[in-house]
C-alpha cells in the first residue's frame, strides 16, 4: 500500500444552505417522543455577533433505528444536522445520550476546519470536564432551561469560548 | 502541516470566527463517542442522487464532468458505505442559494447538490458540471477558482472531514486565500483533482480523478 496523505479541511463556505441541511435533520427523534429532549442555543464570534451560516452535527454513538436521512423508522436516530438561523440560533430534538455527553461539530463560513466539542446534559466528574479550570469547564455543560431543554451556546473565539477538542 | 489554521487573517472570514485559544487534547479513551460514525444506507441516497446533471427536466447548460475516486482512511485502505456530499456553482459560478448575488445567470436545470454512498472498494462516482468561478467580497478583484464541496464522514465523528475540491492548473489558485491558507503547498496540491483519460467518456464527458484520505483516529494502529 502506498503511503497516503491526508486530505485538508476547507471552510463549508456561506452556500451550504440549499445542500446539506435536510427535512427533519435537527430531529434525532420524531415529536412527541418519550423522553425527548430539547437541545439549542446560539453559535456566536468573538464580537459576540450571532452566526447566521453556521451548520451543526450532533453525534449519539449509536446510528439507531430511525434513519439518519430520510428519516423513516421508529425510535431514536443517533445524528443530527442543523443549520443555524439569521440570529445564529439551532435547535435540536433528541434522545438522552447513553452517557453524560452529546458530541457536536461545527461548521461555518470563515471557519477552514470544522471545531468539535461536547454538550455535557449536567456537570459531574468526567475525564475531560475534570482537566478544565471552573471557567471553561462551564462552556461544555448545557443549562436547563426548562422541562427537558437544555441551552447550549457555542463562542467560536474570545470571551467565554467555548472548550474545542482535537481527538 | 495538513489543515489551514483557525486563523488565515487573508481570509476575512476567520478573523472573528477562528478560535483563539489551541484545542483540548483528549488523550485517548476508547468509551469516547466520538470514535463512532453514523452509519448511511445505500437505500437512503437514490440512484440518481450522484448524477446532478439529472435533477431537473432538462440539461444543464456547461461541460459535462464525471468526478471519482477512493475514500481511504489514514493507512489507505479503502473505507466502503460512507456517504459523501457535494455541492457546487453552476457553469456560469452562481449558487442555487437565495443569497449568492453574483449577477451571473441561474440555470433552471441545475442544482448543484448531490450525494452518493462508497462501495466496498471504498470508491464513489458524481455526474455533474464543471463549476464556473466567482467573484467574491473578501478583497478587492477577488476571485474564488472553480471548485466542488465536498463532505465525508469515515467511521469514526473525529474522521469527519469537509473539503472543496479543485480542477487542475487553475490560474486562480495563488490568488485565493482559502486555498492558500493551508501552509504546504504539496497538501494544497492534493486537493486538485487528476484529469484522467481513463475516466472520461468518448463523445460524452470529462472525467477527473480526486481520492480523499481521512485522518487517523485517535485508536487506529498507522
Amino acid at each position: 500500500m502506498n503511503a497516503v496523505q491526508p486530505t485538508p479541511s476547507q471552510t463549508v463556505g456561506p452556500f451550504f444552505g440549499y445542500a446539506l441541511p435536510y427535512d427533519q435533520g435537527p430531529d434525532l427523534v420524531a415529536e412527541g417522543h418519550p423522553g425527548a429532549i430539547t437541545v439549542a442555543g446560539r453559535v456566536l464570534d468573538g464580537a459576540g455577533e450571532p452566526v447566521p451560516d453556521a451548520m451543526l452535527e450532533l453525534w449519539l454513538g449509536e446510528t439507531g433505528t430511525r434513519r439518519a436521512l430520510d428519516r423513516t423508522g421508529e425510535g431514536v436516530s443517533g445524528f443530527g444536522r442543523c443549520p443555524t438561523g439569521a440570529d445564529g440560533s439551532y435547535r435540536f430534538r433528541t434522545a438522552r445520550p447513553a452517557g453524560p455527553y452529546l458530541a457536536m461539530l461545527v461548521f461555518a463560513r470563515g471557519l477552514l476546519r470544522s471545531v468539535a466539542t461536547r454538550v455535557y446534559l449536567q456537570d459531574g466528574p468526567d475525564p475531560l470536564l475534570d482537566t478544565l479550570d471552573p471557567a471553561r469547564r462551564a462552556t461544555l455543560v448545557a443549562e436547563p432551561v426548562g422541562e427537558g431543554t437544555y441551552r447550549f451556546d457555542v463562542r467560536l473565539q474570545g470571551e467565554g469560548e467555548t472548550v474545542f477538542l482535537e481527538f | 502541516m495538513t489543515h489551514p489554521p483557525y486563523l488565515s487573517p487573508a481570509y476575512r472570514s476567520s478573523v472573528l470566527r477562528a478560535p483563539s485559544r489551541p484545542p483540548v487534547v483528549l488523550r485517548a479513551d476508547p468509551d469516547a463517542v466520538e470514535l463512532t460514525g453514523p452509519v448511511f444506507g445505500h437505500d437512503e441516497v437514490g440512484e440518481l442522487d450522484a448524477d446532478l446533471t439529472r435533477h431537473h427536466a432538462g440539461e444543464p447548460i456547461g461541460e459535462r464532468i464525471i468526478v471519482t475516486g477512493r475514500i481511504l482512511d489514514a493507512a489507505g485502505r479503502p473505507v466502503p458505505h460512507t456517504l459523501i456530499e457535494v455541492w457546487q456553482a453552476n457553469a456560469a459560478g452562481r449558487y442555487a442559494h437565495q443569497r449568492d448575488q453574483h449577477p451571473a445567470p441561474l440555470d433552471p436545470n441545475f442544482t448543484g447538490a448531490g450525494r452518493c454512498v462508497t462501495d466496498e472498494q471504498g470508491r464513489y462516482r458524481f455526474v455533474s458540471i464543471k463549476p464556473g468561478a466567482y467573484p467574491w467580497r473578501n478583497h478587492h478583484n477577488a476571485w474564488r477558482p472553480a471548485h466542488i464541496h465536498f463532505s465525508v464522514f469515515g467511521t469514526a465523528f473525529t474522521q469527519r472531514l469537509v473539503t472543496q475540491m479543485y480542477f487542475p492548473g487553475d490560474p486562480l489558485f495563488p490568488f485565493d486565500p482559502i486555498m492558500q491558507s493551508i501552509p504546504d503547498p504539496a497538501a494544497r496540491e492534493r486537493l486538485v483533482a487528476h484529469f484522467d483519460l481513463d475516466v472520461t467518456e468518448p463523445e460524452w464527458a470529462l472525467g477527473y480523478r480526486f481520492d480523499v484520505v481521512l485522518g487517523r483516529t485517535p485508536t487506529e494502529e498507522p
